[in-house]
C-alpha cells in the first residue's frame, strides 16, 4: 500500500513525523467513516476511494453529537465532502468548511466549521496529528 | 436599539402581520416596536376560532413564528389596554397610568360583538362569539350544563352570518345541539343570493343544525334559577334553550381614535386615506378599526384587506409608497363543512348582467356565474356546495372567459373546461396580492424556474397557500412556453430523476455504486444520489444493505439498521406483525430494554421503540432479540415499516374479517421492500375504521363480502385520505392489487416521494394507476409479480444475516482503537423512571461545558 495523504495543511505534521498510531490503514474500509479517541478528542477518519485519508472532529456542530463518523463521504465538484448523518451539513474535508447549512444554526455557540487534523500513513498506520496536550 | 419607536394598540391578526411585515423589511433596524394587547395571549388566528376545539389548547391557534415576539425591536404586552391617545404629547395612556411615548402610532384595535339590546342579554348563559376567552367560557358552560340536564345540551345561535354558522358548529362539536336564528330571509345574506341561501339552508340542515329565517328574537327568558331558559320571537313563537350566542354583527373599535379627536366614519371606523394615514401623520389606523378611502369609508370585517393595510402602513413607515386599494371582499369559506365562495359582482349589479345558474337538488350544490350582456366577459360568481372552480375563475374576473360558461358550473367531468389564460394584473395570491404578470415576470425575466424559489421570491403562497397549484401551473405553463424543461437531475452526480435512473440501472444490470456512477454519472456521488442508488439495488435485487460497497451508500440508520437520535445513539424496534406479541417474546423485550438502561416506548405503529442504544452495543441488544426468535423491523429504512391492526372479528364484536390475520399476512409479505420513502399500512376488522387504515399508504378495510383496499394515504405535514382502489375483493385479490401497486411505486416514484404525491402527480392519476395494475393496460403485470415473488424468494433477516459475519460487525464499533469503550461526551437524566438525553443546561452540570468544545 503507498497511498499516503491527506490535506494541505497537515504538510507540516508529516515532516514532523508527528501524530498519534490510531489503526491500521487496513482497517478502514473505503468511503466509510470511523471514530478514532485520542486523548479526550473524538476524531472522525476517513479513507476515500482514491486511497487518501482524511481526519476532522467527530463533534457534529449542528446537533452536538458526536457523530461525524457515520456519514456520507461525497464531492461536491473536485472537493471531498463529508456529511453530517444528524442534519445533513455539508463539510469539506480538505478545509473542514461548512458548505451547506441546511438553514440552521450551529448548536449552542460552536463554530460552524469542522477542525481538519492531520494525518499520515507511516508503515501500514494511521497517525493523527491532535494538537494540544494529550 | 432602533431610533423610532412606533406603538401598535391592539394586539389581533392585523397587528401581528403589520409587525411581522415591518420586520421583514426593517433590514436596518430603524424601528423599535411595541404591541399592546388585552387579551391575554400574542396574536391567534381568530378566524380559526372554531378549531380551538379539534386542537390541543390556545396555543395552536397562535400566528406565525413565536420568533417574532423573541425580537429584541419588539415588546409584546399582554393582558394590557390602552385607555387614551394624547397626540399633543404623543403618548398613549394604560389602564395603570403609565404613558408610552411614539414616533408613530397604529391603531388595530379590531372590532368588537355587537348585539341587539334585549331584554334577558345579559343573563348567564347568553355569550358572544369573538374571542378565545368566549370559546372558552362557551366550552365551559356547555360542559357543566351537560353534566346536569342529562340530555344534550339545547344551543341557539341568532345570527345567520359567518360568525353565526361558526359558532353553530362549535356548538356541535361541544356536542350541543344549535339553532341558527336569522332575522334576514336567507343565510349568509351579504355572501349569497336567495337560491343560494336556501341551498346553503338545505345542505346545514343535512349536518344536524336548525335553520330559521326571517325571524326577529325578542327577549331572552330566564328559567327558575336566573338562567336563559326560553327564547321568544317576533312570531310569538318560543324555543328552550340551555345556551345561546349572539353572533349579530361587529362595530368598529374606534372609541380611543374618537375620544383623541380623530374623525370617525358615519358607520363607525377610524377615517384613513389610501395609505393608511389618519388626519394626524403620525398616527395610521389599520384592519377592522379603520374605514379606508377605498373602501369608502367603511370598516370591512374580513381578514385580507386587514393584511394588506399592514403591509402598506408597514411600507409606508419604512418610506415605500403604497396604497390600499379598497378590499377584494371575495370571500371563500368552509362553514361546516359546507363550501360557500362569491366574487366579483355576484349580484348581477351590473346593468344588463346575464347570470348562468346550476341548481343540484340532489348534492345541494348551488353555482351562478355572473357574466355581461353578451356572455363573453365574467362579472362574477356564487358557489354553495362545491367551490372547486372558485380558485381558477376569481381572478379572471373583467376578463373574457372563452368556451361554455356553464363548463365552469357543471359538475366536473360533464362538460370539458377550456384552459384559462389568466391576465396579467389578476391577483393569484390575494393574501400577499401577488399578480399572474409578477409571477411571469420572476420566471421570465428573473430566471426563477423552482417553485420555492419563485414563492419565496414573489411570496405568492407563503400564508394560506391555497393558491400554490395555481402558481405551479403557471409556472409550468411559462418554461413550457420558452421551451425549458424542468430539472429532474437527482444532483450534481446524475442527470437522471430517481425513476430514470432505476430503468437504466435495471436495464444495464449493474450491481455496484462505482460502476453506475461510471456509466450514468459524474464524480464521486454525495449523501443524496448514494442512498438512493443504495436504495434502487435494494429494490431490484433485494441484496444485503450492507453487501459488497453497499455499506457507504447508505445513511447511518440503514448503515448500522437502527435510528439514530439527536445524541447519536440509536434506537431498536423489533417487528412485530400486526401488533400481535406473545408474553414470552414481551418479555424479552422487556429484559433486554433493563439490561442495557434504554429508555421503551410503545410507538405509533403497534410496536415498541427502546432508545439510547450505542453503537457497539448494536450487535449484543440483537444477538438477544434474534435468539428469541425476533427480526428487524425496519423502523430505520425506506422500506415498509408496520402493518396496524383492530384486533378485528375474532374477539371484537362488531368486526367482520379477521384484520389481525390479514395484517400479519402483509407484513410478512412485505417486510424488507425497499422504496423511495416508507410505507405504512393499515387493516381495520370493519366499516369503523379503529386501525385508521385510510390514513396509511395502503389501507384494507373489512366488508359484510371481503375487502376494500384504499392507496395513497398518509399522515404526517400534509395528511392526505387514502383513495379507494378496488372493493369488496376476496384475500388473494387483494394481496394481487397490493403488490402491483406497491411495485409500480417502487419503480416509478421520485426520491423520497410518498404514495399520495405519486399517485397524485402520476399521468392520469389513481383511474390511470388502477388500468395499470389491474386491467394491465402497460403490459407490465408478469413483470411487477415476478418482482414482488424475487423479493419473497430472497427475504433474509438483515440482523440476524450481520450477526453471522464478522466482517460486518467490525462497523459497530465505537472507536477504531477502543472498540469497547463509550462515547464519553454522552450524559443522561432520569425522568419518570426512565433515562433522556440531558439538555444543554444540564450537561454542564454533569460533564461540564468542556466535552463540547474538546476540539477546540
Amino acid at each position: 500500500m503507498t497511498a499516503v495523504s491527506s490535506h494541505a495543511g497537515s504538510a507540516e505534521a508529516s515532516a514532523s513525523q508527528g501524530g498519534v498510531a490510531v489503526c491500521a490503514y487496513d482497517r478502514l474500509t473505503p468511503d466509510l467513516g470511523a471514530a478514532a479517541l485520542v486523548g479526550t478528542t473524538q476524531v472522525a477518519l476517513f479513507r476515500l476511494a482514491d486511497g487518501t485519508v482524511h481526519a476532522v472532529q467527530n463533534l457534529d456542530p449542528f446537533s452536538g453529537a458526536s457523530v461525524m463518523s457515520r456519514g456520507i463521504t461525497g464531492t461536491r465538484g473536485e472537493t471531498p465532502t463529508i456529511a453530517s448523518p444528524i442534519y445533513k451539513q455539508v463539510f469539506s474535508l480538505l478545509t473542514g468548511e461548512c458548505l451547506a447549512t441546511m438553514d440552521k444554526q450551529p448548536h449552542g455557540d460552536l463554530p460552524a466549521d469542522l477542525v481538519v487534523f492531520g494525518v499520515t500513513v507511516r508503515d501500514g498506520m494511521v497517525h493523527v496529528d491532535v494538537p494540544g496536550p494529550m | 436599539m432602533g431610533t423610532e419607536k412606533i406603538v401598535v394598540v391592539g394586539a389581533g391578526m392585523v397587528a401581528q402581520r403589520f409587525v411581522q411585515s415591518l420586520r421583514t423589511s426593517d433590514a436596518e433596524g430603524r424601528f423599535d416596536v411595541e404591541v399592546i394587547g388585552e387579551e391575554a395571549y400574542a396574536p391567534y388566528d381568530r378566524v380559526a376560532l372554531t378549531s380551538f376545539f379539534s386542537k390541543a389548547g390556545p396555543e395552536d391557534l397562535l400566528l406565525g413564528d413565536q420568533a417574532l415576539w423573541d425580537d429584541p425591536a419588539v415588546t409584546l404586552r399582554r393582558d394590557t389596554r390602552a385607555v387614551a391617545i394624547d397626540r399633543d404629547a404623543a403618548t398613549v395612556t394604560l389602564a395603570d397610568g403609565e404613558a408610552l411615548a411614539y414616533d408613530h402610532l397604529v391603531m388595530a384595535t379590531g372590532s368588537s360583538a355587537w348585539a341587539p339590546p334585549l331584554p334577558g342579554i345579559d343573563l348567564p348563559g347568553v355569550f358572544m362569539y369573538r374571542t378565545l376567552d368566549d370559546v372558552a367560557r362557551m366550552r365551559d358552560w356547555v360542559r357543566s350544563r351537560q353534566a346536569i340536564v342529562g340530555r344534550p345540551v339545547r344551543g341557539a345561535v341568532i345570527g345567520g352570518g359567518l360568525l353565526g354558522l361558526e359558532a353553530a358548529g362549535a356548538l356541535q362539536s361541544m356536542g350541543a345541539t344549535a339553532t341558527v336564528v336569522e332575522f334576514a330571509d336567507r343565510l349568509m345574506a351579504l355572501q349569497v343570493d336567495k337560491s343560494g341561501g336556501e341551498a346553503l339552508k338545505g345542505l346545514i340542515e343535512r349536518l344536524g343544525v336548525k335553520v330559521r329565517t326571517s325571524l326577529a328574537t325578542t327577549e331572552v327568558v330566564a328559567d327558575a334559577e336566573g338562567r336563559a331558559g326560553t327564547l321568544r320571537f317576533s312570531d310569538g313563537s318560543e324555543q328552550l334553550v340551555d345556551i345561546v350566542v349572539f353572533a349579530t354583527g361587529i362595530r368598529p373599535r374606534d372609541e380611543l381614535g374618537r375620544e383623541a379627536g380623530l374623525a370617525v366614519a358615519e358607520r363607525g371606523g377610524i377615517v384613513v386615506d389610501d395609505a393608511c394615514r389618519t388626519a394626524d401623520p403620525r398616527i395610521s389606523a389599520i384592519g377592522e378599526c379603520a374605514a379606508a378611502a377605498a373602501d369608502g369609508h367603511v370598516s370591512i370585517g374580513l381578514i385580507a384587506p386587514g393584511n394588506t393595510m399592514a403591509d402598506v402602513t408597514a411600507h409606508r413607515l419604512l418610506g415605500r409608497e403604497e396604497a390600499y386599494l379598497g378590499a377584494d371582499t371575495a370571500t371563500k369559506l368552509k362553514l361546516l363543512g359546507v363550501d360557500v365562495a362569491s366574487f366579483g359582482d355576484a349580484f348581477a349589479a351590473t346593468p344588463g348582467a346575464l347570470e348562468v345558474v346550476y341548481s343540484d337538488p340532489f348534492s345541494g350544490s348551488y353555482k351562478k356565474l355572473v357574466m355581461t350582456d353578451d356572455a363573453s366577459t365574467l362579472l362574477g360568481g356564487m358557489f354553495v356546495g362545491d367551490a372547486s372552480a372558485f380558485a381558477q375563475l376569481r381572478p379572471m374576473v373583467g376578463a373574457a372567459l372563452p368556451g361554455d360558461p356553464s363548463s365552469w358550473i357543471l359538475p366536473e367531468g360533464a362538460a370539458a373546461r377550456p384552459e384559462l389564460e389568466l391576465p396579467d394584473e389578476a391577483t393569484v395570491c390575494s393574501c400577499n396580492n401577488v399578480t399572474a404578470g409578477s409571477i411571469r415576470h420572476a420566471v421570465n425575466e428573473d430566471g426563477v424556474h423552482d417553485l420555492g424559489e419563485l414563492k419565496s421570491c414573489t411570496t405568492a403562497g407563503t400564508a394560506c397557500g391555497s393558491c400554490l397549484p395555481l402558481v405551479k401551473k403557471i409556472l409550468t405553463t411559462e418554461l413550457g412556453k420558452a421551451g425549458i424543461e424542468v430539472s429532474q437531475a437527482l444532483c450534481e452526480h446524475f442527470e437522471m430523476s430517481r425513476t430514470q435512473l432505476f430503468s437504466a440501472i435495471q436495464v444495464a444490470g449493474l450491481t455496484t455504486f462505482s460502476d453506475i456512477i461510471e456509466r450514468f454519472g459524474t464524480g464521486h456521488g454525495c449523501d443524496i444520489c448514494k442512498p438512493t442508488v443504495g436504495s434502487i439495488l435494494a429494490s431490484i435485487y433485494n441484496g444485503h444493505v450492507l453487501a459488497e460497497d453497499r455499506a457507504a451508500l447508505q445513511d447511518t440508520n440503514d448503515r448500522v439498521m437502527a435510528n439514530m437520535q439527536k445524541d447519536g445513539t440509536y434506537s431498536v424496534v423489533p417487528r412485530i406483525p400486526g401488533g400481535e406479541i406473545t408474553p414470552d417474546k414481551l418479555m424479552v423485550i422487556a429484559e433486554v430494554a433493563k439490561d442495557f438502561g434504554l429508555y421503551t416506548k410503545i410507538t405509533g405503529g403497534q410496536r415498541i421503540d427502546l432508545f439510547g442504544a450505542r453503537l457497539e452495543q448494536l450487535p449484543h441488544i440483537w444477538q438477544r432479540l434474534v435468539d428469541a426468535g425476533m427480526e428487524s423491523g425496519h423502523a430505520y429504512g425506506k422500506s415498509l415499516r408496520t402493518v396496524k391492526s383492530c384486533v378485528g372479528s375474532t374477539w371484537c364484536r362488531y368486526g367482520v374479517q379477521d384484520s389481525v390475520g390479514m395484517a400479519i399476512r402483509l407484513e410478512e409479505r412485505y417486510r424488507g421492500l425497499r422504496s423511495p420513502h416508507k410505507i405504512k399500512v393499515g387493516v381495520s376488522g370493519c366499516a369503523r375504521e379503529c386501525a385508521e387504515a385510510r390514513g396509511k399508504d395502503v389501507g384494507v378495510i373489512a366488508t359484510e363480502k371481503g375487502w376494500n383496499v384504499y392507496v395513497g394515504g398518509n399522515g404526517g405535514f400534509s395528511p392526505v385520505h387514502a383513495q379507494l382502489l378496488v372493493e369488496d375483493a376476496d384475500e388473494d385479490t387483494v394481496i394481487r392489487a397490493i403488490d402491483r401497486y406497491l411495485m409500480l411505486y417502487i419503480r416509478t416514484a421520485d426520491r423520497l416521494q410518498r404514495t399520495a404525491p405519486w399517485q397524485a402527480e402520476y399521468e392520469g392519476g389513481l383511474d390511470a394507476i388502477r388500468e395499470v395494475i389491474l386491467e394491465d393496460s402497460l403490459g407490465i403485470c408478469a413483470d411487477l409479480d415476478a418482482h414482488m415473488l424475487h423479493h419473497l424468494d430472497t427475504y433474509e433477516d438483515e440482523w440476524k444475516a450481520v450477526l453471522d459475519d464478522p466482517e460486518r460487525l467490525k462497523q459497530f464499533t465505537s472507536f477504531v482503537n477502543a472498540p469497547e469503550t463509550a462515547d464519553p461526551s454522552l450524559a443522561y437524566v432520569e425522568e419518570r423512571g426512565q433515562r433522556r438525553p440531558a439538555t444543554p443546561a444540564e450537561r454542564v452540570a454533569l460533564v461540564g461545558s468542556a466535552s463540547l468544545e474538546e476540539t477546540r
